[in-house]
């Protein structure tokens, strides 16, 4: 279990594997983001994206999932306050495989909730070549291992 | 949303509300963010929310659901009216989205969206970019929920 004592500012890693499919797709963007961008090839194309392509809200999803699978089960995760920016940098089209990459920017303790403390970073979804797809600058809440304790 | 130059800074839109249900909370949360406090009611008790939260990203894709349903019902209103309906792009991103407070189950938040700031594309004359500032609150009151969002919305003199 990790706790927010073991993230360190500069730390890189890469986990996970996530195969976007078509179906997947369609049915996200029926769910929650029914435009025609993310339901159908013609109306895609006619766009810069250049093809279907999957809804923003849904690689943030799949970007959540990864950090749940790789990362923050495997922690004391307390959740979010919130995402400083999100940048869709290329569509993700049928058949992209995703892999994650997160660096932490900075971390630092809660003077109002001693028992936790925030880390910030930088997610990157990576497509199978090592292009970046998406961007994500965010803080995640952990639990402390010694609560209160201030290091010099 | 209208066409890009019929769009005006300062216009709300109220997207409508919703209210996340326990079976609802626990199914997004399996497929998208399978967090034990998303999971389970007696593991969200335990947490700091003190009780089953929904998944920021499902309250998220809520709001881009109510405001999907909303463009909806206004291009419906223009093709009555027999108009040219705008294409909608898609987004290069948003910033600054925070989750103010916990969604617990039972929880019901309505949606509103308001236009900040319009940019034309210079490169892409056919497009322009809105800006909007999009808000949640709950039963109470109380603010849950909020980003600056950004969208391709297609002019008219394109």
């Amino acid at each position: 279990m990790m706790f927010w004592e073991d993230f360190h500012m500069g730390h890189r890693a890469s986990c996970g594997r996530y195969v976007v499919g078509r179906e997947e797709i369609v049915s996200f963007a029926r769910q929650f983001d029914p435009n025609p961008i993310h339901l159908d090839d013609g109306a895609a194309e006619a766009t810069a994206l250049g093809g279907l392509a999957a809804s923003g809200w849904h690689v943030c999803c799949i970007c959540m999932r990864l950090m749940a699978d790789g990362l923050l089960n495997g922690a004391d995760s307390l959740g979010s306050p919130g995402i400083d920016e999100v940048r869709f940098l290329r569509p993700v089209h049928p058949g992209t495989v995703l892999s994650l990459r997160r660096e932490v920017l900075d971390t630092r303790t809660s003077k109002s909730r001693p028992e936790m403390g925030l880390v910030k970073f930088r997610f990157e979804l990576l497509d199978a070549s090592g292009d970046v797809m998406f961007d994500m600058v965010g803080t995640v809440l952990f639990g402390r291992r010694n609560p209160g304790f201030r290091p010099a | 949303m209208n066409f890009f130059e019929d769009i005006e800074v300062g216009e709300k839109t109220r997207l409508g509300s919703y209210t996340f249900l326990a079976d609802d909370i626990i199914a997004f949360a399996r497929t998208w963010d399978p967090q034990p406090f998303h999971l389970d009611a007696v593991a969200g008790a335990r947490s700091h929310f003190g009780g089953l939260t929904a998944s920021g990203w499902h309250t998220a894709a809520i709001a881009a659901k109510l405001r999907a349903q909303a463009q909806e019902r206004l291009h419906e209103v223009l093709r009555r009216e027999g108009k040219p309906v705008p294409r909608i792009g898609p987004s290069p991103g948003f910033k600054n989205l925070k989750w103010m407070r916990p969604v617990l189950a039972g929880d019901t938040i309505t949606f509103e969206s308001e236009v900040t700031a319009k940019k034309p594309i210079a490169s892409r004359p056919e497009w322009g970019l809105v800006f909007t500032h999009e808000t949640g609150h709950d039963q109470f009151g109380r603010a849950a929920f909020e980003l600056t969002n950004c969208v391709f919305v297609e002019r008219l003199e394109g």
